[in-house]
C-alpha cells in the first residue's frame, strides 16, 4: 500500500515521516522515530506497556494507526524529563519507592501516571489503582507503584509525603 | 499482531463519509475509536480493504439538549461521557456504565457510537440504550433515519444498520427527575466484558414502582430489553416475591455463551443476581 | 583521631552494603525508557522472522507449499523442516533429555506448533507472508487429558519414540509415558498407612498455568560470514547454557558463539530453555548472512512456550488420632505436553518435588511421579516454581488442611503440632533433604499473633452462624500456609544441566582508584542484581556499592554460570561473590601488612579498612590498598586486585514462611475479596529489604492470579481457549490485594553470608494460602476440596453443590 506523509509533534519536536496506513503508532514510534521507550506486551490491547500521552489523553499506541495520529502532540517516556535532563517527579518517585523491577511496564506506567495526576492532583489509593488499571505489571504487584504515584503527587503538590500506615 | 494492508480515508463531513462508504465497494469499514476494530484487525479477524476514519468529522461530536431528549454525537468518547456534568445530572446511568467499560486508556479513545453500533454482544451501552429507549440517528446516501435501540440488534455483530449507513448520534429521552437507576456489572477483572450485567431505570410514586425498564448485557447474542421483567415490578414496592418473579422472567430470555466467564447456566443466574442488585440500588436512589 | 572522624557505623552506612534499602542502579535507565531489551536492538540489514503455526492440536502434515509466501516482495526465505534437515536442526535436544521438533516434521503435536518460518525485510511483510504458507493437514484424534494418556487406546503422540522402551529417565511403560520417578521409602510409608488411626486421600490438581512475563520471548541472531562467528542476543535467563547447547547442536565452536542477554522484561522461568524461534533465527542468519530478529507475540507466548504445573497429585496423609502426622504418600501424573522440555536438573525429571513433606516432621514418606505426553505445548517447569516446589507445597498444604478438617483441629494448631522443631535442625527429611536452618514455631507464632488469629477464628464462627440464620450471604475464609522451599540449585553431586554442574560464579576486579567491576554467571530479569551484588561486595570489601559495576549476560566476559531461576542467584552466585571478595580481602590484608610493616595477624578489619590491633590510628583503607596493588605489592606477589570464584554449593538452602490470608466470598456470585494477606518470609540474611519486599509483592500477585483465575485451558479438540490476555487472568491494580510483609531471620549455616534466596517463596506459599482460604470458607458446610482456580463461576458452582442457592 502506498505510503502517506504524516507530521506530528513528538516530545516537543516536529516530525515528518512516511508511513503505510496500517503502520501502528507504537511501531512508528519505536522503529521510525527510534523511541524504544513504549513497549509491546500483547496484541489485544490489554497490557498498556505501549501507553503514550497524546493530545492530553492516555492512549495505547498499539491500538492506533500512525495516520490517525497525524497532527497530534505526543509525549512518550523519553519526553518526561526536562530539557536539562532533570527527571520528572514521577521518574524520581518510581526509583525512590521501588516501583519497578524488570522495567518493561515502567514507561507506559509512568506516562499513564502523569496523565492520572493531571486529571486528579490528589488521588486516593483506590483512585490510583483504578487509574492505572489499564497498565499491567508482572513484577511489582502494584503496591510500590501506588506508593510511587502517591510520593510524586505529594512532591508535585508541594506537601510532605505521608506513607500510609500498614 | 500486524494488520493486513488497507487504504485510509479521513473525510471531514458526514456527507463525505457516506459518499465514500457508498463508493468504495463492500470491503470497507468505518473506524470510530478503533478499540474494537483495531484489535480485530491485528488478529486478522477483520481485514477491510478500506478504512474510513470518522475522527475528522466535527458534526459527530457534542452533547446537546433537544426538547426532552439529549443528543450525544456518536464520536463522543467514554471519557467525555464521564466528564460531562450535564449527562451526570440528566442521565446518570450513562457515566455509571461508562466507568465500567474497559480501562482508562480505552475510555479516552473509545466512543459511545462505536460501543452501540458494532453489534458486539459484550458491549455495555447497547443494553443501557435499550433500557433508556434511545434512538440511533443513522445517515446513508438516502438521508437520515432513526432506529429504536430496542429494534437495532439482530444477532452477534448483526444490526439494523444498512450497508452504507453510519450512526451519527444517539438520542436519549431524559428520564424523569428523581428516577432511580443502576448499572450492575459482574466481571472477572477491570477491562473484561460482563459475565452478566443489568441496567435498571425506574420511577416511583407513593412508594411503588411507577415505571421500570430493564436491560441485560452479554447474556445472549444481542443485548436484551427485559420487557416482561420490567412489567412485573410495576405497581410493586419491589418486595422479595415480586423481585423473584421478575428475575425468573429475566432469566428466561437469556441464552448466554459458555466461555471463560462461566457456563451458560451460571451466567443466566448471574444476570438474575445483577438484576436483583440493580433493582435494589435503583430503588434506593429513587428514595422508596 | 579527632571528632570529625566518621564512626564505624557512619562509614558502614556510607557503603550502602548488606541490609540497607539501597536504591536500584538499574532504575536510572528504566525510568527514562532507556532499557536495552531485545526488540530495541536494530542492526544494519536486519531481517525479521515470523512463524506459520498449526491450527490443529494433532495432525499429519501432508504438504507444505511455500511458493506464495516466498513470492511476496520483501520475503527473503521460508524455512520448513525440510530446510532444517539439511543442517540437522529439524529436531533439537531439550533440557530434559528429550528431543523436540523445531519445525513440524510430518506431524504437528499441539495447537500453534511451529510449521514454517518466514524471513522478510520487515515484520509487516513477514506477517503477511506467514499467512500465505499453505499447509495440508490430516487431523488426528488428540488427547489433552493426562489421566487418559496411558490408556490402551490413547492416540500415539510421539511416533518418533513409539517403540522405545527406555527413555532419558528410565523405562517407559507406555508409548505416551515419559518417565517414572520415585523418592522416599515406599515400604515404610505403606506400613505407616496400614496402621494409621486416621488417613486422608485427595486428588489435588494444580492446573496448567503460564508465567506470562510482560516481555515475550525474542532474539536477534547475527552470523558474521567473514569471521564465521555467531552473535545471539536473546531473552535468556541462562545465557551460557544457551551458548553451550547452541554450540553442541549447531557445531559452531563455542568460542565463536557470542550470546548476550541484555535487559529482560521478566523471566519467571519462561526464558530458560531454547525455543524454535531461536534456532530458526540462527539458521536464517547463517543462510542469509544478515541479522535476523524474531519476536513472538502474546498468543504465541501463552500457547507454545514453557508453561508451568499441570500436576495431578493424589495425596495421602496418615496421622494419629491426636494429630501427629505419621506418613505421606503422593502419586502424581505430570502432563509434559508433546515434548518433555522441562528445565530441570538432569537427575530430577520431577524436579525437587520430594520437598513435599514440607515443613512437617514426617517419619515416613514416598512419592511416585509418572510423566506423560499429551497434545499440548511442551515444558512444565517455570513460574517461580523452584523446580516443582510450588506443586509439592500446594499438595502438602492442601493435604494438611484436609487432614486438620478430618481431625476437627484448627489448621494452624495442627501445623504447629507437626512443624519440624528448631532443635531438629539441620533436619534430614524422609526424602533425604538436609534442611539447613529454621525456627518454624517462632515464625508461625509471630504470624498468628500479628493477624490476631484467635480473634479471626472467633469472628469467623460468628459469621458462619449469621450465614446459617440467613443474615449474610458472605462466607469468611482464613487460609494458612507454612511452606519450606528448596532453592539454590545446586550441589554438583545432585545437580547438572545437560552434564554441566550447577555451580555459579563471580569475577571481581578492583581498579587502581578503588572502584571495580563484578561479572557473574547469573542473569537478572528484574531482581535487581546490579544493585544487590554490589551491596555484598560493599560489606565484604569496604568499598561503596556505588563504586562497583555489576555486569551479567555477556557470555564473552561473564564467567560461566547456569543463570537465574529457581531462586538460585543469591545462594550460589551470592556465595561466589562473597568468596571472591574474601580472596581479594586476603590479598589486600597482605598488602596492608606490608605497607604498615606489621604481620598479617596484627591487623583487624574495621568496615572499610585494615587497622593495627591496639593501634587503630594506623590503618589502610581498601581504596588505598587498591591503589597499592597496582603500584607496589610485596615482593613475590602479583600486582592487581581481583579474584574469581566458582561456587559449588555444599547444599541447597531452605527458605520458609508463614502466610495467612483472610477473604470473604460472595456466595451469590462466587467472587472472593481478599481482606488481608500477611506474609512472613525467612530468607536468611537479608541483603536489601526493599528488594525482598518487592519480590514478595510480585510473587504474591502471581500467586493470587494463579489461585484465583489463571489457567491454560484446552478444550477436547485441543484448542487453547485461554491464549490471550482477554482470558488469561492477569490481575490489574484493582483486583490485586494489598500485601503485608514481615520476616524472621535464620541464616543458612553453610552459606558464606547466610543468605537463602527469596524470589520464589511468595509463589510457593501464596498459592496454597489463597486456596486454603477459599476452601476454609466452605469447610464448615462439609466441603473438603474445591480445586483451583477459584474464579467466580467455579466458586459459585461449589456453593451451588452445597445447596447454598436454594
Amino acid at each position: 500500500m502506498a505510503k502517506s506523509q504524516i507530521s506530528m509533534t513528538v516530545n516537543g519536536k516536529k516530525v515528518e515521516e512516511l508511513v503505510e496506513p496500517r503502520t501502528l503508532l507504537v511501531h512508528f514510534l519505536r522503529e521510525q522515530l527510534h523511541l524504544t521507550g513504549p513497549h509491546i506486551g500483547c496484541e489485544t490491547s490489554h497490557c498498556g506497556a505501549c501507553t503514550v500521552d497524546l493530545d492530553g489523553k492516555s492512549v495505547k499506541s498499539c491500538t492506533m494507526f500512525a495516520v490517525q495520529a497525524n497532527g497530534t502532540d505526543i509525549r512518550t517516556i523519553e519526553g518526561m524529563a526536562a530539557a536539562d535532563g532533570t527527571l520528572h517527579a514521577l521518574q524520581d518517585a518510581f526509583r525512590e519507592m521501588h516501583g519497578l523491577q524488570c522495567g518493561f511496564c515502567t514507561p507506559g506506567m509512568i506516562v499513564r501516571a502523569y496523565r492520572l495526576l493531571q486529571e486528579n492532583k490528589n488521588p486516593t489509593e483506590e483512585e490510583i489503582r483504578f487509574g492505572i488499571s489499564g497498565n499491567l505489571c508482572r513484577c511489582t504487584g502494584y503496591q510500590n507503584i501506588v506508593k510511587a504515584i502517591q510520593y510524586a503527587a505529594a512532591k508535585l503538590n508541594g506537601v510532605p509525603f505521608q506513607e500510609a500506615a500498614e | 499482531m500486524i494488520p493486513a494492508s488497507f487504504a485510509y480515508h479521513r473525510p471531514s463531513s458526514i456527507k463525505e463519509a457516506v459518499t465514500l462508504l457508498g463508493s468504495l465497494g463492500d470491503d470497507v469499514r468505518t473506524i470510530a475509536g478503533g478499540h474494537s476494530l483495531i484489535p480485530m484487525m491485528k488478529l486478522r479477524l477483520a481485514s477491510p480493504a478500506h478504512l474510513i476514519d470518522l475522527a475528522g468529522i466535527a458534526d459527530l461530536k457534542g452533547i446537546r439538549e433537544d426538547g426532552e431528549d439529549v443528543i450525544i454525537g456518536a464520536m463522543t468518547t467514554q471519557h467525555e461521557v464521564i466528564a460531562s456534568d450535564f449527562l451526570a445530572k440528566k442521565i446518570p446511568i450513562l457515566s455509571e456504565t461508562s466507568i465500567v467499560i474497559a480501562d482508562p486508556q480505552v475510555r479516552y479513545v473509545g466512543t459511545i457510537g462505536g460501543n452501540v453500533a458494532n453489534g458486539d454482544p459484550g458491549n455495555d451501552m447497547p443494553a443501557v440504550m435499550m433500557c433508556l429507549n434511545a434512538t440511533y440517528h443513522a445517515v446513508g446516501e438516502s438521508g437520515e433515519r432513526r432506529i429504536s435501540a430496542r429494534e437495532f440488534y439482530q444477532g452477534a455483530y448483526v444490526t439494523a444498520l444498512k450497508p452504507g449507513e453510519i450512526v451519527t448520534a444517539i438520542r436519549v429521552p431524559v428520564p424523569a427527575a428523581g428516577h432511580g437507576h443502576a448499572y450492575e456489572k459482574l466481571k472477572r477483572k477491570v477491562g473484561d466484558y460482563a459475565t452478566a450485567a443489568a441496567a435498571v431505570v425506574l420511577t416511583a410514586s407513593g412508594g411503588k414502582v411507577a415505571s421500570c425498564s430493564i436491560g441485560l448485557t452479554n447474556v445472549a447474542e444481542t443485548p436484551l430489553w427485559a420487557e416482561e421483567a420490567s412489567k412485573i415490578v410495576i405497581g410493586s414496592a419491589l418486595d422479595a416475591a415480586t423481585v423473584k418473579k421478575a428475575i425468573t422472567a429475566a432469566e428466561a430470555i437469556t441464552s448466554p455463551a459458555s466461555d471463560g466467564r462461566g457456563p451458560a447456566a451460571y451466567r443466566t443466574k448471574m444476570a438474575g443476581v445483577m438484576l436483583t442488585r440493580a433493582l435494589g440500588r435503583a430503588k434506593a436512589r429513587a428514595g422508596f | 583521631m579527632n571528632d570529625m572522624t566518621p564512626t564505624s557505623a557512619e562509614r558502614a552506612e556510607k557503603l550502602q552494603g548488606m541490609g540497607c534499602k539501597r536504591k536500584r542502579v538499574e532504575d536510572i535507565r528504566f525510568v527514562q525508557g532507556k532499557g536495552n531489551y531485545v526488540d530495541d536492538i536494530k542492526l544494519p540489514g536486519m531481517l525479521y522472522g515470523d512463524f506459520t503455526r498449526s491450527p490443529h492440536a494433532h495432525a499429519r502434515v501432508k504438504k507444505i507449499d511455500t511458493t506464495k509466501a516466498a513470492a511476496v516482495p520483501g520475503v527473503v526465505a521460508v524455512l520448513t523442516a525440510e530446510t532444517l534437515k539439511t543442517v540437522n536442526l529439524d529436531w533439537m535436544p531439550t533440557l530434559a533429555g528429550d528431543v523436540q521438533m523445531v519445525l513440524a516434521d510430518g506431524k504437528v503435536l499441539f495447537q500453534n506448533q511451529e510449521v514454517a518460518f518466514v524471513i522478510a525485510e520487515d515484520r509487516y511483510i513477514a506477517a503477511d507472508a506467514a499467512e500465505l504458507v499453505e499447509v495440508e493437514y490430516e487431523a488426528l484424534p488428540c488427547n489433552v487429558d493426562p489421566l487418559k494418556a496411558m490408556a490402551a487406546t490413547a492416540p500415539v503422540i510421539r511416533e518418533d519414540i513409539k517403540d522405545k522402551k527406555e527413555g532419558a529417565h528410565g523405562p517407559r511403560k507406555h508409548y505416551n509415558h515419559v518417565f517414572n520417578w520415585q523418592a522416599g521409602d515406599k515400604a515404610k510409608a505403606d506400613a505407616a498407612f496400614a496402621k494409621a488411626d486416621v488417613t486422608i486421600k485427595e486428588m489435588i490438581v494444580y492446573p496448567r498455568v503460564h508465567p506470562c512475563p510482560l516481555e515475550t520471548c525474542q532474539c536477534v541472531a547475527s552470523f558474521d560470514k567473514i569471521k564465521s562467528e555467531l552473535t545471539l542476543w536473546g531473552t535468556f535467563q541462562a545465557p551460557h547454557v544457551i551458548r553451550t547447547v547452541g554450540s553442541l547442536i549447531s557445531k559452531i565452536p563455542e568460542n565463536k558463539i557470542h550470546v548476550i542477554a541484555p535487559d529482560i522484561g521478566g523471566g519467571f522461568g519462561n526464558k530458560v530453555g531454547a525455543y524454535p524461534g531461536y534456532i530458526c533465527a540462527i539458521v536464517a542468519s547463517i543462510a542469509t548472512g544478515r541479522p535476523v530478529k524474531w519476536v513472538e507475540d502474546r498468543i504465541e507466548n501463552l500457547s507454545t512456550t514453557a508453561f508451568a504445573r499441570d500436576f495431578y497429585m493424589e495425596t495421602e496423609i496418615a496421622a494419629t488420632k491426636d494429630g501427629k502426622v505419621t506418613g505421606l504418600r503422593c502419586y502424581t501424573v505430570a502432563d509434559h505436553g508433546a515434548f518433555d522440555a522441562c528445565a530441570n536438573a538432569t537427575k530430577w525429571p520431577a524436579g525437587l518435588f520430594s520437598i513435599i513433606s514440607g515443613s512437617y516432621d514426617f517419619p515416613a514418606a514416598h512419592v511416585s511421579v509418572d510423566g506423560v505426553y499429551t497434545n499440548k505445548a511442551p515444558g512444565g517447569v517455570a513460574y517461580r516454581c523452584s523446580f516443582r516446589v510450588t506443586e509439592a507445597a500446594y499438595a502438602i498444604e492442601r493435604g494438611m488442611d484436609i487432614m486438620a478438617q478430618k481431625l476437627k483441629m484448627d489448621p494452624a494448631e495442627f501445623r504447629m503440632k507437626n512443624l519440624i522443631r528448631r532443635e531438629q535442625f539441620p533436619y534430614t527429611s524422609a526424602f533425604g533433604w538436609v534442611y539447613d536452618s529454621g525456627d518454624y514455631q517462632t515464625a508461625l507464632q509471630k504470624a498468628m499473633e500479628t493477624v490476631g488469629y484467635k480473634k479471626l477464628r472467633e469472628e469467623q464462627k460468628k459469621r458462619q452462624e449469621a450465614f446459617k440464620r440467613g443474615e449474610t450471604r458472605e462466607l469468611m475464609g482464613i487460609g494458612v500456609a507454612f511452606f519450606t522451599e528448596i532453592v539454590g540449585a545446586g550441589p554438583s553431586r545432585n545437580c547438572d544441566i545437560l552434564g554441566i554442574a550447577m555451580f555459579d560464579s563471580a569475577e571481581i576486579r578492583i581498579h587502581p582508584t578503588g572502584t571495580g567491576i563484578c561479572r557473574l554467571g547469573t542473569k537478572s530479569q528484574g531482581q535487581g542484581h546490579e544493585t544487590t551484588y554490589a551491596q555484598i561486595i560493599a560489606t565484604e570489601l569496604g568499598l561503596p556499592a556505588d563504586n562497583i559495576t555489576v555486569e551479567e549476560g555477556n557470555t564473552d566476559t561473564a564467567p560461566y554460570g547456569l543463570g537465574t531461576y529457581g531462586s538460585r542467584s543469591t545462594p550460589v552466585s551470592g556465595a561466589a561473590t562473597a568468596m571472591a571478595c574474601r580472596k581479594i580481602k586476603a590479598k589486600a590484608q597482605m598488602i596492608a601488612a606490608y605497607m604498615l610493616e606489621v604481620h598479617d595477624d596484627d591487623l583487624e578489619w574495621d568496615v572499610d579498612r585494615f587497622r593495627v590491633k591496639g593501634n587503630p590510628e594506623r590503618f589502610k583503607t581498601m581504596t588505598e590498598l587498591a591503589w597499592a596493588a597496582y603500584q607496589e605489592v610485596p615482593p613475590g606477589m602479583e600486582p592487581g586486585l581481583e579474584a574469581i570464584n566458582y561456587y559449588d554449593p555444599p547444599n541447597f538452602t531452605y527458605p520458609f514462611g508463614a502466610y495467612i490470608c483472610v477473604l470473604d466470598v460472595d456466595v451469590d456470585t462466587g467472587s472472593s475479596k481478599v481482606r488481608r494477606f500477611y506474609a512472613l518470609d525467612d530468607c536468611g540474611t537479608r541483603i536489601n529489604p526493599m528488594i525482598i519486599e518487592g519480590q514478595v509483592h510480585g510473587g504474591l500477585t502471581e500467586a493470587f492470579g494463579i489461585a484465583m483465575g489463571q489457567e491454560i485451558h484446552y478444550d477436547d479438540e485441543g484448542n487453547v481457549t485461554t491464549a490471550s490476555l482477554m482470558d488469561y487472568f492477569l490481575p490489574t491494580a484493582v483486583e490485586t490485594p494489598k500485601w503485608e510483609t514481615d520476616w524472621t531471620t535464620t541464616p543458612s549455616p553453610h552459606h558464606p553470608i547466610g543468605a537463602k534466596g527469596v524470589g520464589e517463596s511468595p509463589n510457593v506459599g501464596g498459592v496454597p494460602c489463597f486456596s486454603n482460604a477459599v476452601n476454609d470458607a466452605f469447610a464448615f458446610l462439609g466441603s473438603t476440596n474445591i480445586p483451583m482456580p477459584h474464579d467466580n463461576w467455579r466458586t459459585w458452582t461449589a456453593a451451588d453443590k452445597l445447596g447454598l442457592h436454594r
